[in-house]
């Protein structure tokens, strides 16, 4: 089976990295990560009487244990949900722990039957959801569902959440995963730069080719990638395959039928793509760099135009000049394109989990009501700088960064054309061995024909090994 | 007394014996079990499938290809990280000639030693973030840096040598020989100050220069010394986990480009964790285990020879 692929887990590579190479110790012996993995036990649970404050019945001075995914969206946001859950039970003693290792906490006390009360389940060292929940590790937030809204009591939190959430959140039948943020995906330009030059957005491909034609006479590269890391290459070229393709294309793409890869939509992309490698237009040395590395020399105004998600902001906080109004846009249309240019992926991610023997899962649900309140999608998208799954919940007069606000903007011309690929999540292999292709590609080692056929040979094997 | 020997024997080793069959023995003979299964890794659900995990990783063209970069640096790293190691320890012990006729090292000897050391200090992490310094695929990067000015190299076609599929095996072995030369240095010279001065003198008054003094004098005398550090150096061939996973390019542990910067521990991980193959990743784990100890028994076993007292 293949593995949940969470898009955010490479904006923190350089996190993970020193977790892999501290743990160089470890790996000889790698078999020993399994030691206790057949052993069980088990807890008590705490429950007191629900109220219509308390939809969960929480016991007010249970002490509530949080896991936090310390990476792209750093930790400081978790601290804020956790004052607002003090807030309503002071009594409670809330601790808090930040870790890039995921798998290495959670997977003993998961089989030792004490797991913490919620987990942000997230990054490269995530367990996969689709293993846990067929385990019955994971309690069933259907209950949250139902609650009532913090801001609003007539209301069912169900009815507070962006489209797609709950069935992002379902696995095998039962929701128990809150994928709690939201993001969306496309190029990333610096408003300065263009507004300097006289640059505007290009909206289709060949407007795209001929600006990028113009910012290379200026001395600067116009487009970076992250080299090293495939995955966000991929996007892009998934992202202009479906949007050429539509819809339809996307889900023969989930589907793993190998077909597609012999189709125009695919074709088009990948050869649009490589215009990018043919004339020149990357940044030089682009192919072999981490995200960090790239996205700086943007940063730098070294080159125009990014592709990334939209932790791109809070991820280059610290490299950013002040007045770089760093902007999002749409992939740029393809002649004959099925979706509009406003189409956008767009997607909940980074899943949180309350372990089914969990001893304060009901604390564990409230917490993540909290979350899905107003106040905790604003104390979010100020500290992590991303939106939430929280419909609505940025009005006007919340302050947002230059890039957020131009996602918010993005999102809501989107309308209805938001798409988002399961194939990631669902053919983990397939990810990998296109992401190797896609490498190839880029540093002029393949041409467009071998990739397609490549993909499609991947497709082939990941439609093989996972069923 | 000999009738309280052994209680005395058994009474310091029952500690670490138990403590190494628990730690040790046990993981494996736990990993070898998983291995029969398919087992994913985080659930207590799992089913026998016999050998079907060890067929399949034989015809798995990517462990091959792993495997035989294991064996490049199996025989790359102990060959050239001990030929270095010798040399220089050599040159800083008994290389010099100056002054008056003793055997000595070159100037500055005991300086060069500790410098030589500093690799050694420095953890693997820190290697990682300093080697992507200095492989940067740009003109950022020490490397490319250096080649522009110098006008070697176009700033617009860097080369990128950690996602070139011929250069990439052998940056990670230069980090490997780098790091890996100060330690076995300090090894050697240790092993050369035990050597008596007299047999050196006894080598000058023959009339015997620096190559024959080293052939027929200082090697034969370390040949334990030189034994150790290949068997060390072999094993760490068949890991080189932590570098290949940070350094080099590719989804989930590295591996790139296109496989060429592949070693089985970074395929295993991948397997272990990514692809959710646990079961699979520790047949992976049972073969390189058979294949190091094999290693080390034939590396003891060819490698030795009638020991010299002196």
């Amino acid at each position: 089976m293949g593995s949940t692929i969470e898009p955010n887990r490479l904006n923190r590579r350089d996190l993970i990295k020193r977790a892999t190479a501290l743990g160089i110790a470890a790996v000889p012996a790698s078999g020993l990560l399994s030691a206790c993995a057949a052993s069980g036990g088990g807890g008590k649970q705490e429950t007191g009487k629900k109220t219509a404050t308390n939809p969960f019945g929480v016991v007010g001075d249970a002490g509530l244990e949080v896991i936090i995914f310390k990476g792209g969206f750093g930790d400081d946001y978790a601290k804020r949900f956790e004052k607002l859950y003090s807030k309503e039970f002071p009594g409670s003693k809330v601790t808090h722990t930040p870790t890039q290792n995921i798998t290495g906490l959670l997977q003993p006390r998961l089989n030792g039957g004490n797991p913490p009360d919620v987990v942000d389940d997230s990054g490269n060292a995530q367990i996969k959801l689709d293993v846990l929940q067929k385990a019955g590790q994971l309690t069933d937030l259907t209950p949250l569902l139902d609650a009532p809204s913090i801001d609003d009591p007539s209301k069912k939190v169900r009815e507070t959440l962006q489209p797609g959430t709950v069935e992002l959140g379902t696995i095998g039948g039962t929701f128990c995963t809150l994928q709690y943020v939201y993001t969306v995906f496309g190029l990333w330009y610096s408003g300065k730069l263009f507004r300097q030059h006289g640059w505007s957005e290009p909206k289709t491909w060949a407007d795209f080719m001929s600006l990028s034609g113009e910012i290379k006479k200026a001395g600067i590269a116009p487009f970076a990638h992250q080299g090293k890391y495939p995955y966000y290459i991929n996007v892009a070229i998934m992202d202009l395959a479906i949007k050429n393709g539509g819809p339809d294309f996307m889900n023969r793409v989930d589907k793993l039928d190998e077909t597609v890869w012999d189709e125009a939509p695919a074709k088009n992309a990948i050869e649009a793509i490589h215009q990018i490698v043919s004339n020149n237009y990357l940044l030089p040395g682009t192919n072999g760099m981490t995200h960090i590395e790239a996205q700086t020399a943007w940063n730098q105004y070294k080159a125009a135009f990014v592709p990334c998600g939209a932790w791109l902001e809070n991820e280059q906080l610290k490299a950013t000049p002040s007045d770089f109004e760093m902007t999002f846009m749409p992939m740029p249309s393809l002649p004959g394109d099925k979706m509009p240019f406003e189409a956008i992926r767009g997607g909940a991610n980074e899943p949180y989990i309350v372990p089914a023997k969990a001893k304060n899962a009901a604390g564990g649900m409230e917490f993540m009501r909290v979350m899905l309140s107003k106040a905790g999608a604003i104390a979010f998208a100020q500290t992590a700088n991303s939106l939430t799954v929280v419909k609505d919940a940025l009005g006007p007069d919340v302050q947002l960064r230059p890039g957020t606000k131009s996602t918010v903007t993005a999102l809501k011309a989107a309308g209805s054309n938001v798409f988002n690929p399961t194939y990631l999540y669902t053919a983990s292999s397939l990810d990998v061995d296109m992401g190797n292709a896609s490498s190839e590609l880029m540093a002029g080692r393949i041409q467009p024909a071998e990739w397609l056929k490549r993909v499609k040979a991947a497709t082939v094997k990941a439609k093989k090994n996972g069923s | 007394m000999r009738h309280r020997k052994y209680p005395f024997i058994v009474g310091f080793l029952i500690v670490p014996v138990a403590l190494y069959a628990l730690l040790v023995i046990w993981p494996y003979l736990q990993t070898f079990g998983y291995s029969l299964t398919d087992w994913s890794g985080e659930s207590t659900v799992m089913h026998f499938v016999g050998l079907r995990n060890y067929t399949t990783l034989f015809s798995d063209t990517v462990f091959r290809q792993a495997l035989l970069h294991n064996a490049l640096l199996l025989v790359f790293l102990p060959v050239v990280t001990i030929l270095l190691a010798l040399f220089f320890a050599f040159m800083l012990n008994v290389g010099g000639r100056g002054g008056t006729g003793g055997v000595q090292g070159v100037r500055g000897a005991a300086v060069y030693k500790v410098v030589f050391f500093f690799p050694q200090v420095l953890s693997i992490a820190i290697l990682a973030v300093l080697f992507e310094a200095v492989y940067r695929s740009d003109g950022g990067g020490l490397l490319n840096g250096i080649l522009q000015k110098l006008g070697l190299e176009d700033p617009q076609r860097p080369i990128e040598w950690l996602n070139d599929p011929n250069l990439v095996l052998w940056c990670i072995l230069a980090i490997l020989v780098w790091s890996g030369v100060g330690f076995y240095l300090v090894l050697f010279s240790a092993a050369m100050q035990s050597i008596p001065k007299e047999v050196y003198e006894a080598a000058l008054l023959d009339g015997a220069g620096r190559v024959q003094t080293f052939f027929r004098v200082t090697l034969p005398l370390l040949w334990d010394s030189v034994q150790t550090a290949w068997v060390y150096l072999a094993i760490a061939a068949m890991d080189a986990f932590a570098l290949v996973s940070t350094l080099t390019p590719g989804v989930a542990y590295g591996g790139g480009p296109d496989y060429h910067g592949e070693v089985m521990a970074t395929y295993l991980m991948r397997n272990f964790l990514y692809f959710g193959k646990s079961g699979y990743a520790c047949a992976m784990g049972v073969v390189i285990l058979f294949l190091t100890l094999i290693l080390s028994a034939v590396a003891l076993r060819v490698t030795r020879r009638e020991r010299i007292e002196f």
